[in-house]
């Protein structure tokens, strides 16, 4: 595994309970059909980073989260996070579609607080969970209104929170802002970047916009074409929080351009 | 100047044309007056058989049949729907059979159900239930099968358990196909119902005033009768699109 680039720190800090991995993968591999997707793939995603995954069309990024995050099971190798299996963690998932993954039925607060209500809690404390997120994020959606009242970028900010809401380990998010338009998209970013800065928590981001990808990133994941292998895995450490200002840095331009040429060499390799 | 907005008004226009039209047919005597009575003696017949009349009694008497007919086909196949729709493997096993009788006219099967439950209403509420149940059920069926898939992942991923899927999630993703199988089920139950009246040794209903007035030749009461079979459907299907709207406020969306 190649780690780093020229310039570029790929040191984690040393507080200890960062020190250790967060999930630790192993042998993982994944056919579908006749196609090899993973073959004896490895990878540590360290403790609260944020973790971007970025590679050529059909490389399977998306299918990698979705190992990781049960929605399809593996045909091998296993997935461990702090050494548990993922029934014994609570983690949060952000689907692209939020108007599939979002229920209709349900006032926007209420699809909100619906994960604790499959975990039982009595109602004030959902409530009260609830408030206390819309708090940290500085929420500003009137979240009684149906998801359908909403715009695009409200909706997918629904499912954020939705997936927040349990105070999860990890969070993934499977290309969250490709169906917004740009000016949404920018606008979702900050958001995102605001909640991984109040909460911390341990996040996987499959992103098809480089730009977005080492923006929000403490490490981009550079995957090859099938089966699918770590091209890279590039550190940026830039301090947050990020601003329009960072995308004309040095240390930024001189990443993304690294990560762009490793991503050329894997598409050409077709 | 501000001009006015005239469109809200324009379903109007058909029904006056309509009207006009008839009339117009009725003074140049373009069809036989014992055959066309005029909109006026009709509607006069329609006003005074609602009213009271013998026609007010036939109407809820079809409006009776029709309601239980419907409430029984819904109670049958909903659940089955649902327990079709949630297994796909299931729900392809039948679906020939079920294609099969959506498929046969249901008056088609008044002489079975004659002989099974006599000259009654009893058959011709059966056969109504039948026409309508296997139309919802259909639309149940599909409605489940067609939820949306990462409405149900997104459900599992939250830790939701099989049969919170299904309560949470998949009956109310049918919700609006089981609508629709509702609306088209109690216009079917209708026409049969109305057939029915006609010819199974009814004393009452609309189909046997309609009927009834032609026999005597009082055109203008089998007029009525037709418009108020008319209104009923139509009123039906609207309190069906009412419901929904109310209760299923994200269809479409």
């Amino acid at each position: 595994m190649r780690t780093g680039t020229g310039g570029v720190s790929v040191v984690a800090p040393s507080v200890a309970p960062a020190a250790s991995p967060h999930v630790t993968i192993r042998g993982l591999a994944k056919r579908f059909g006749g196609a090899v997707v993973y073959d004896k793939f490895d990878l540590d995603i360290p403790r609260g980073k944020l973790i971007s995954v970025f590679g050529p069309n059909g490389c399977g990024k998306s299918t990698l989260i979705n190992m990781i995050a049960g929605l399809i099971p593996p045909d091998g190798g296993e997935v461990l996070f702090d050494g548990k299996p993922l029934h014994a963690i609570k983690f949060g998932y952000v689907f692209q579609n939020y108007r599939e993954a979002l229920f209709p039925w349900l006032r926007s607060i209420d699809n909100i607080e619906y994960p604790l209500k499959l975990m039982k809690l009595p109602k004030a404390e959902r409530r009260a969970r609830t408030e206390r997120l819309i708090v940290n994020l500085g929420v500003k959606i009137d979240l009684n209104r149906y998801p359908y009242e909403l715009s695009g970028g409200q909706q997918q900010l629904v499912s954020i929170m939705r997936a927040l809401v349990v105070e999860p380990e990890i969070l993934f998010l499977d290309e969250p802002f490709s169906a917004l338009d740009y000016e949404m998209t920018l606008f979702m970013r900050e958001q995102l970047q605001r909640v991984f800065v109040e909460t911390g928590t341990t996040t996987v981001l499959v992103s098809h916009d480089l730009e977005e990808a080492v923006y929000l990133a403490d490490r981009i994941l550079l995957l090859s074409r099938g089966p699918a292998q770590i091209a890279d895995y590039v550190s940026y450490d830039a301090v947050r929080p990020r601003t329009d200002a960072t995308l004309s840095e040095s240390e930024f331009v001189k990443i993304k351009a690294h990560c762009l040429e490793v991503f050329q060499r894997e598409v050409r390799k077709g | 100047m501000k001009r006015i907005n005239f469109d809200p008004y324009l379903p109007i226009v058909g029904v006056v044309g309509l009207i006009v039209l008839w009339y117009v047919a009725v003074w140049c005597r373009v069809v036989d007056p014992i055959l066309l009575p005029s909109p006026t003696d009709t509607f006069a017949a329609l006003y005074k058989g609602m009213d009271g009349g013998r026609l007010g009694f036939d109407f809820w008497r079809t409006v009776e049949r029709t309601t239980l007919a419907t409430l029984i086909a819904a109670v049958i196949a909903i659940p089955l729907g649902i327990v079709l729709g949630s297994s796909e493997r299931l729900y392809r096993s039948l679906e020939f059979v079920i294609d099969f009788f959506r498929s046969t006219p249901a008056s088609a099967m008044f002489p079975l159900f004659l002989v099974l439950f006599g000259v009654g209403d009893a058959t011709k509420i059966s056969v109504a239930a039948f026409g309508a149940a296997l139309v919802i059920l259909f639309n149940v069926a599909y409605g489940v099968m067609n939820a949306r898939k990462t409405r149900l992942l997104a459900a599992r991923v939250m830790g939701a358990s099989r049969l919170r899927v299904l309560t949470d999630v998949m009956l109310l993703e049918s919700l609006p196909a089981t609508f629709v199988g509702l609306r088209n089920g109690v216009s079917l139950a209708l026409v049969i119902i109305v057939v029915a009246e006609m010819f199974i040794g009814s004393t009452d209903g609309l189909g046997h005033r309609v009927f009834e007035a032609q026999q005597l030749f009082r055109m203008a009461d089998m007029y009525a009768a037709i418009f108020a079979a008319g209104a009923l459907g139509y009123g039906l299907n609207l309190l069906f699109l009412l419901i929904e709207r109310k209760f299923v406020h994200w269809s479409g969306k």
